[in-house]
């Protein structure tokens, strides 16, 4: 049976699919059996090593729960964070370890039943941001993330993906966007930004140097992102383009676990990439893109991409560094909020605050910041599934005494989910802090030869 | 054959071997398995240098000890204590000596003129005496906590059980308490030690090895993204 797809929601502080009357967060018509059995089989098959070592190494401290924003605010237990994987490691134990077939002979450990994931599915998508915050707690050095990551790889063979993630990957890999940006939308968008704002933005350009990439989120609710994107590029005087083949950079196929749709849509930027003869990919301000293309991009290519891949704040830094980004100062006390895919797993770490450095603001660092900094609690496709609002709030909130504590004027990151989580959580809390763009703010600060 | 000359005996020549075979099994069992190869451009090329993750979170970054302290502390305080008390009690180590004598026909002080250095027999006492108290209140700790008592299964309570026994019996054979004879005090010590043996490879006490493999595929991994360790 297919469903219409579901309407997209636009007017709201973060964009999703509209609120579904009637959810459907188990996908395909098949037994229970058949459920359980595709989700194992597909959490097992890529087991390698080190997934194995982590499953091994467990010793039920629970030391990670003191690491989980989901815990914090609840200390509910069942928002440890190992313990999201439970059924997984019951059925590693079981079907694939060492000892397997003494579990099995002996009946140790029993059979994972649907009824068990389903409800883990809560666990597994509404309550984890896949941050590793906990990661880097566990005292046995375990990964916990990267396993969650699994886990949803398992959850997506047995079609148990929360309704909105499950809607927004389908739309993805029908239209090639989640949130309906299609390459005739994103066209006619940069047409009109480019009218309205006066800036010229250059698509399918055949040769270019730096290929540019935005994500959904930006295109669909922060379009001056675009147009920030070109004004930077003018300014520097780069060799730049989009490309209608590959300008979204958005996966929702990482978050949902949807591993081909992931590699579809991380082929269409790497083939977009090498056909124009780009030197860098610059992502957009986007975490898990990120993680997408800078981390697995030449994994799910089969051989190291053929151009460097940087995220927007990295390319910026780099301009600063060379002195090229010339830019006015601001002035004022800012904060950076750390997008987790971004900094804490993926290193750039340093890169935003040398920009911010640039831009003259006084940096008043949150606590705990950097690698160890709370996540907004919107990441891994947790801010678009409309039942994890209630919980998402209470989250929130740690990230708005952190920010109060420093007193400064601005907060800022470079993440549109962050951002739009950012925004969610201020108009629910009717807080006078907004989220600003690090790549907005730079846009609005070039000093151009004229000035 | 009495009881002492069976925890000698077989019983220790069986638990040994399950010990040895049972630990190659997992250890390679998972060691053994393929790994791909990374095709991404690393931020850092040496990620070796991400092998500092296995003694750097020996202790949780400052932001983290808040909430774990009593873990850490009360980990700490059996682990130590277990590990001296077993390598540096006389007994122990003249036990050792003499079966290193019936494998090699000799020892250390035989191979390298060196002496294998003890602790003295009060200070024991008091190492095993905190690693006992220690591990009670991890057990507690275990059992009040509600995130630990949810995560918790047979095999953190037998852990636990085959940890505390062989330091319980030991003290209750140094001390020749309860009224029996030594010898059976003894054998019962050995016997206890021995089911620890036989137990490790299947359960969580793994981790003595598996920590190393861990820490130090995750610290290599996130050293070449330039990620936080």
């Amino acid at each position: 049976m297919t469903r219409e797809p579901d309407p997209l929601e636009f007017d709201q502080p973060r964009v999703s699919i509209r609120k579904p009357e009637h959810r459907f967060d188990s996908q395909g018509e098949v037994p229970d059996a058949t459920r359980v059995e595709r989700a194992m089989n597909s959490f097992v098959r890529d087991f390698g090593r080190t997934a194995a070592v982590y499953m091994e190494s467990c010793i039920h401290c629970g030391m990670c729960a003191e690491a989980c924003h989901f815990y914090e605010v609840t200390q509910d237990p069942k928002y440890t964070p190992i313990w999201k994987l439970e059924p997984f490691k019951q059925a590693y134990k079981r079907e694939y370890g060492p000892f397997a077939f003494v579990y099995r002979a002996l009946n140790l450990k029993p059979k994972v039943t649907a009824d068990e994931l389903q409800q883990w599915q809560h666990l597994i998508y509404d309550s984890c941001t896949v941050c590793g915050r906990c990661s880097l707690m566990c005292p046995m050095g375990i990964d916990i993330a990267s396993l969650v990551s699994q886990a949803r790889h398992g959850m997506f063979k047995a079609g148990l993906v929360p309704h909105e993630l499950a809607a927004v990957t389908e739309r993805a890999r029908r239209e090639g966007s989640p949130l309906g940006a299609t390459p005739k939308v994103f066209a006619d968008r940069c047409e009109w930004l480019a009218d309205e704002h006066d800036v010229e933005i250059t698509i399918d350009k055949p040769r270019a140097d730096v290929l540019c990439a935005m994500s959904s989120i930006e295109i669909m609710k922060y379009p001056e992102s675009i147009v920030a994107t070109a004004r930077i590029m003018k300014h520097l005087g780069a060799d730049w383009t989009f490309s209608l083949d590959g300008y979204e950079a958005t996966n929702f196929g990482l978050l949902t676990g949807d591993a081909a749709t992931q590699k579809d849509l991380t082929l269409k930027i790497i083939h977009a990439a090498a056909a124009c003869g780009a030197r860098v990919v610059v992502l957009p301000e986007c975490g898990h893109a990120y993680t997408a293309l800078r981390w697995m991009g030449a994994n799910m290519y089969g051989k190291p991409l053929p151009f460097k891949v940087m995220h927007i704040a990295e390319f910026l830094a780099e301009q600063v560094r060379t002195g090229k980004l010339r830019l006015r100062k601001l002035g004022k006390t800012a904060t950076f909020h750390d997008p987790c895919q971004l900094v804490r797993r993926g290193g750039a770490i340093e890169a935003p605050r040398e920009v911010l450095q640039a831009l003259g603001v006084e940096l008043r660092e949150m606590y705990p910041t950097k690698g160890a900094n709370w996540c907004c609690g919107g990441g891994g496709g947790v801010v678009a599934i409309h039942r994890a609002d209630e919980l998402r709030h209470k989250v929130f909130k740690i990230k708005m005494e952190q920010i109060e504590q420093t007193g400064a004027e601005l907060p800022v990151t470079s993440c549109a989910n962050c951002r739009q989580t950012f925004d969610d959580g201020q108009a629910h809390f009717k807080w006078d802090k907004t989220m600003y763009s690090l790549l907005e703010l730079v846009a609005d600060n070039l000093i151009e030869d004229d000035q | 054959m009495s009881l002492l000359d069976f925890a000698r005996g077989p019983a220790l020549q069986w638990s040994v071997f399950i010990f040895v075979a049972g630990t190659l099994w997992r250890l390679l069992g998972v060691l053994l398995l393929r790994t791909r190869k990374d095709l991404s451009a690393p931020r850092k090329d040496a990620a070796w240098k991400g092998l500092r993750l296995i003694a750097l979170r020996s202790w949780p970054r400052k932001e983290f000890l808040g909430g774990t302290a009593f873990g850490e502390v009360m980990g700490y305080a059996f682990h130590i204590g277990f590990l001296l008390a077993l390598f540096f009690f006389v007994p122990h180590v003249l036990f050792f000596a003499d079966i290193a004598r019936g494998l090699l026909g000799t020892d250390l002080h035989g191979l390298t003129g060196l002496h294998w250095p003890t602790l003295p027999n009060g200070v024991v006492t008091l190492l095993s005496a905190i690693s006992i108290a220690a591990l009670v209140a991890v057990l507690i700790h275990r059992v009040v906590s509600p995130v630990k008592r949810l995560i918790s299964n047979f095999d953190d309570y037998f852990s636990w059980l085959v940890t505390i026994a062989p330091l319980a019996t030991g003290m209750a054979a140094f001390a020749h308490l309860g009224g029996w004879p030594y010898e059976r005090l003894l054998a019962v010590h050995i016997l206890s030690a021995e089911l620890l043996l036989v137990w490790f490879p299947f359960g969580k006490l793994m981790h003595a090895f598996t920590i190393f493999a861990a820490r130090g595929a995750t610290g290599m991994l996130f050293e070449r993204k330039g990620a936080s360790l």
